[in-house]
């Protein structure tokens, strides 16, 4: 197809996303703080998990850089480390979610009709449910294992991808390129495959990015209450709940992974929005 | 209004059937059961309780059986704690979380929607600038960073509010105001986008050149409109108020509906978490209906829609 109208889209979306400092800036903290998070475990001359109760509740110093916690394990090992975790389950998940709600979007617009109708009401139903619940439910009962905790977060994140998919293959539906597709021919899954997908990247990336922070923050408040990540492993919420709990004696066990964490949210929601602006040029900021 | 009333309410019967019946069966095929506890109980003991809960039936019987009481009303006997019923349990705590979600609410709201009109009003001057990048700022701010950041500085340096706990009013500000600082930055970012749209509009400005005073344009005309967001807001913040309240009470040691839950989850207390799971669905449901028709209320064109 015309491959040089969609460069120059691009390019246009790049450049209105260039022009844009804060979501410039985010993009290039959140390289960072990936980097951060990729690396540093194994710069620390630390792991993760080693204990060393001669050294508990140290503040910062040359060794640690972060301070020991309640167990002499080395703040920046776990911070850094427990960062790859969340990042990790940040992604992973978000991808399970597009993966389900652009599918039934999809599927849902372009059947149409009947099963359209049946379809959202479905998700309107989930959506009046308070999912937090089930979620809880299901980590307390079958253990807490890494992958339950994808598809239990994914499987809650998709009900607004879904419905933003649907809303856009409906408009695109009526678009010539798909009739003339039709009128080739081709097979329903063709066109939903090779036509009506590539033009609802725009939309999915935007969601997506805005995803990617509410799945952390579930995550982080799973392993809040204690149902996500495991000790001695660590996440960001996880290390959290820790430094909750030792604030009065030793307030850097809060401080470095709650604002790691924070940055790290904030820099993905305005590179969220920075993305919004830079691929919709209709839509306008309020 | 009377027949969405009435399909709502014709809608919510399968709905939480469903909802008890996923419930049951994912707690049933859950491995670990209720009395298996560290605390060993003896073997008739264990077998007496199995008997009276029916869990040496089939399980198809058992949930036949649990549907029968339920469609009377009774949610049965906590499985850890045999001496209480699960509606007296959800009687003793669910006032409390009720009443952290209503100051939370009323934070939001109080907070929030003069902020954003406000901000819409003065646009573009630093009376919008500040209270927009605070409220990014609320809205990136976990409950649970912000939680023990305000122990720390409010209650173990200023010495203002206890730490935790809930015995009386001074315990109820900090939980509150945790929970609804979030929701107050994200209303007030609703309502500034509300009013400025709604500010622009043709009615508006033919109330301005009848001469209508600036206050009476924005209570009367511009408020109607501009806090329609707000209202479709206020059906997802009641269910995330309910989710936030598990972790508000569980870092402030609040003894609500929430770290029940958990617990009876834990606990594999089984009627105790049906019960729960049922209780805040049909609440959600509920309130789901109440904003709808406040929106349909206020808004007659979502009415036609219906």
């Amino acid at each position: 197809m015309s491959t040089h109208r969609s460069s120059s889209l691009s390019k246009d979306a790049w450049s209105r996303l260039v022009a844009n400092k804060m979501a410039i800036a985010s993009l290039i903290m959140l390289f960072f703080i990936s980097m951060l998070c990729l690396f540093g475990p194994l710069l620390s001359s630390h792991s993760f998990d080693q204990q060393n109760l001669d050294k508990v509740f140290q503040a910062p110093s040359i060794d640690h850089p972060l301070g020991t916690d309640s167990l002499g394990r080395d703040l920046f090992a776990r911070t850094t480390y427990g960062g790859r975790i969340s990042l990790m389950v940040g992604l992973l998940a978000t991808l399970v979610s597009l993966i389900i709600g652009v599918t039934y979007g999809m599927a849902s617009g372009y059947a149409g009709g009947k099963i359209d109708a049946w379809m959202m009401r479905f998700v309107d139903v989930l959506y009046s449910l308070p999912f937090i619940i089930f979620v809880i439910l299901l980590m307390v009962l079958f253990g807490r294992n890494f992958l339950l905790l994808f598809l239990a977060i994914g499987a809650v994140e998709w009900l607004t991808m879904a419905r933003i998919t649907r809303a856009q293959t409906i408009t695109l539906k009526k678009a010539e390129f798909i009739e003339a597709a039709r009128a080739l021919g081709f097979s329903h899954w063709r066109i939903l495959f090779h036509h009506l997908l590539p033009n609802l990247i725009g939309p999915i990336i935007i969601y997506a990015t805005l995803t990617v922070p509410a799945v952390m923050l579930l995550e982080a408040a799973l392993s809040f209450l204690g149902l996500g990540v495991q000790a001695p492993m660590s996440s960001w919420g996880s290390l959290i709940q820790e430094g909750a709990e030792k604030m009065d004696a030793a307030p850097w066990l809060l401080l470095f992974p709650g604002s790691l964490f924070c940055l790290t949210l904030f820099a993905l929601n305005f590179l969220g929005d920075g993305l919004r602006d830079a691929l919709d040029p209709k839509h306008t900021k309020g | 209004m009377t027949k969405l009333i009435f399909s709502r309410l014709l809608q919510a019967i399968p709905t939480l059937w469903v909802i008890a019946t996923v419930t049951f069966f994912m707690t049933r095929f859950a491995p670990g059961g209720p009395f298996d506890s560290e605390k060993a109980i003896p073997e008739e003991i264990k077998i007496k309780l199995e008997s009276h809960f029916g869990l040496d039936q089939p399980l198809f019987h058992q949930y036949l059986l649990y549907l029968k009481n339920l469609l009377q009303g009774d949610l049965g006997p906590s499985f850890k704690y045999p001496e209480w019923e699960v509606s007296e349990l959800i009687a003793t705590a669910f006032p409390v979380s009720l009443t952290l979600g209503a100051l939370s609410l009323m934070i939001a709201l109080l907070l929030g929607i003069p902020t954003g009109m406000l901000a819409a009003l003065k646009r573009n001057s630093w009376m919008d600038y500040l209270p927009m990048s605070l409220s990014m700022a609320g809205i990136c701010l976990p409950t649970f960073v912000l939680g023990p950041f305000l122990i720390y500085a409010l209650s173990t340096q200023l010495g203002l509010f206890p730490p935790l706990g809930w015995y009386g009013p001074t315990d109820w500000f900090l939980p509150s105001l945790t929970l609804g600082l979030f929701y107050a930055a994200y209303i007030a970012r609703l309502t500034r986008a509300g009013m400025l749209e709604t500010l622009q509009q043709e009615y508006i400005k033919t109330a301005k050149a009848k001469g209508a005073s600036s206050w009476r344009i924005l209570s009367k005309h511009a408020a109607q409109g501009g806090l329609l967001p707000v209202i479709t807001f206020l059906g997802p913040a009641f269910a995330g108020l309910i989710s936030g309240s598990f972790v508000i009470e569980s870092i402030f040691f609040i003894p609500g509906l929430g770290k029940f839950f958990v617990t009876a989850a834990f606990n594999r207390d089984y009627t105790m978490v049906l019960g729960t799971v049922l209780f805040y669905a049909t609440l959600i449901i509920f309130l789901n209906l109440l904003v709808d028709l406040v929106q349909a209320w206020i808004d007659p064109k979502s009415r036609q829609s219906k």
